[in-house]
């Protein structure tokens, strides 16, 4: 036996260690490359060198930065949002989905999964067709419905869908539940799909109707399933960027302007690399944080 | 509910089921339109003259046309971006299972959970946190632009996933079967390059097919590293609405053009596909 040949007794090590060189050059240099940034002035277009500051672009942004303060608002607003539609309507479409055996559920599973893997910039251009203010689908139903008679008459006239600062988060949500309620089903389905039978069984047995069933036997055994869903979507949905940058780039004015928004001005707009590394160190911190929170809090609540 | 039931409450529940089942089969429908109906709105209007497509009320029933989609490839350097596209996505996604898959594998023998955790936590954070150094690293060494840099740069997107998918993979694969393998002499490596591999297909199949749609997909890296040579798809139709007056029918080709393959690929390898996303977040 050559169990203790070099290769073997090195290969713990061996075998993670091209791609540990790779992280190590494109993400823990950079991020440790971004953290010394976030303490310098360093600006392409100021035409000065980059000088230390120590900590006053973080003073900056935490006293002073009122368009950081309106972007970390829209970033949990747009997520809360969005976050309550996709699970209630993921979970919803999931037990619907179970509930049955049909014909056809492959096609179905196939819908799901395009409106989640289709590429978000071509989702974006499509919507913005939809929101169309005069041309698009969505006005024209609400016309063709008389339901615009109404809108007039409460006040609140044509709705102007993502060039109106009032609806521009609401109708980007919008796209987000299009986009991702599929992914939560899809999980939840898989989730449901595991569980044993026995439990129904019994509850049949016992008389018990749907409603009884679904709150109390099928949600506390899928709730496990739907924390790590909504985990997952929860981890993506505050850096959302694609649907948000291509229809409205933060707009009209910063109405719609979340975190991750305004680091990529703040970096490719204004080139202001010492502030937008450290808006990216803070904005990490969150994504981070607001993770490991949950990842606890659920880890709490199984125990 | 200890008594049989009268037969006439029978019939009235048998009737009930039947309008709970048409119910319940309304509601799956109208799930499924509200999904569909973007992408067959796009499908549509890419079809449509500029005419159709802002004409009220919107005509279902129209003589198609190709226009749009002649446009587009005509007019842009269409096939270019398509090509750079390919290249990225499959450059990234084959150095992403080149590097994830012996990363996942030590992983998951090893039970190096620093390691996974630390993968864990790039494919947590922000995207942007690395591009911005990533894009002033690359300018330093004029690489802005080329396809190594957004190569590497799509490497932060397929690695994290690979590995995601591929460590509960690994995992499972008993390990009498590398014993076997290396009582018959075989070094580990070799183990792993002609039994852990071959076995495991399924799996590197699902991390790659997903590699690479993320990169084909991917926007906010190319948008940043990508210029006129190395420009991708999705830059290139994002690059359509900064003119005055927006083509819509091209603008809608163009996106047909690029989901259409990743729709494809989506709907051959449903198992997979689904497989992958809903990796580590089922157990069993």
């Amino acid at each position: 036996m050559r169990t203790g040949s070099w290769n073997d007794r090195n290969a713990y090590w061996l075998f993670p260690s091209a791609a540990v060189f790779v992280i190590l050059l494109m993400m823990v240099f950079p991020l440790i490359y971004t953290i010394y940034n976030s303490f310098t002035d360093w600006s392409l277009t100021s035409g000065y060198g980059a000088s230390w500051i120590g900590f006053r672009n973080y003073i900056e942004i935490f006293t002073n930065d009122e368009r950081f303060w309106g972007s970390v608002w829209r970033t949990f607003y747009f997520t809360v949002l969005a976050m309550i539609f996709e699970v209630v309507l993921g979970v919803l479409i999931a037990v619907l989905f179970d509930a049955k055996d049909f014909r056809g559920k492959r096609v179905v599973r196939s819908i799901f999964l395009m409106a989640m893997m289709a590429t978000p910039v071509a989702i974006a251009m499509v919507w913005m067709l939809i929101f169309e203010p005069t041309a698009g689908i969505l006005n024209y139903m609400i016309r063709a419905t008389g339901m615009q008679s109404i809108l007039d008459a409460v006040g609140i006239g044509k709705i102007l869908w993502i060039t109106d600062g009032a609806t521009v988060i609401p109708s980007l949500v919008l796209v987000d539940i299009w986009e991702w309620t599929p992914l939560i089903s899809l999980i939840v389905i898989a989730g449901l799909a595991t569980l044993s039978r026995e439990p129904y069984e019994s509850a049949m047995v016992d008389g018990a109707n749907s409603f009884q069933i679904f709150f109390r036997i099928t949600l506390p055994m899928i709730a496990p399933t739907i924390g790590v869903a909504a985990l997952l979507r929860l981890v993506d949905c505050l850096k959302t960027f694609d649907i948000i940058y291509t229809m409205t780039m933060g707009g009209p004015g910063y109405s719609s302007e979340t975190l991750n928004i305004y680091t990529y001005q703040t970096s490719f707009q204004y080139f202001n690399f010492g502030y937008a590394s450290a808006l990216l160190v803070v904005f990490f911190a969150l994504v981070l944080g607001v993770s490991l929170i949950v990842t606890y809090l659920r880890r709490g609540l199984e125990n | 509910m200890s008594t049989a039931p009268l037969p006439q409450q029978e019939r009235s529940s048998r009737t009930g089921r039947k309008l709970m089942s048409a119910l319940y089969y309304f509601t799956i429908i109208v799930c499924m339109f509200f999904f569909l109906l973007p992408l067959l709105w796009m499908l549509l209007n890419a079809l449509k003259t500029p005419l159709q497509i802002v004409q009220l009320p919107p005509k279902l029933i129209f003589e198609p046309t190709l226009d749009n989609f002649r446009n587009v490839f005509n007019q842009q350097n269409f096939i270019r971006y398509i090509w750079n596209s390919l290249v990225i996505a499959a450059g990234s996604t084959i150095l992403g299972l080149v590097l994830g898959l012996p990363a996942a594998f030590s992983i998951a023998r090893y039970k190096q959970k620093k390691l996974a955790v630390f993968i864990l936590i790039s494919r947590m954070v922000p995207g942007i946190t690395f591009l911005l150094p990533l894009f002033i690293m690359f300018r330093t060494f004029s690489m802005v632009d080329t396809y190594t840099s957004l190569i590497l740069a799509h490497l932060l997107v397929g690695l994290p996933f690979i590995v995601w998918v591929m460590v509960p993979f690994f995992e499972s694969i008993p390990n009498d079967l590398i014993e076997a393998a290396r009582v018959d002499g075989c070094s580990i490596f070799v183990t792993f390059i002609r039994i852990i591999l071959p076995i495991s297909l399924p799996g590197v199949v699902t991390g790659g097919i997903l590699s690479f749609i993320f990169s084909w997909n991917n926007f906010m890296f190319s948008v940043v590293l990508a210029s006129n040579r190395t420009k991708t798809v999705p830059v290139a139709i994002f690059n359509f609405i900064s003119y005055a007056q927006i083509d819509w029918g091209g603008l809608m080709a163009a996106a047909v053009v690029i989901t259409l393959p990743v729709l494809v690929i989506t709907i051959l390898t449903q198992k997979y596909v689904i497989r992958g996303l809903t990796a580590g977040a089922v157990k069993g």
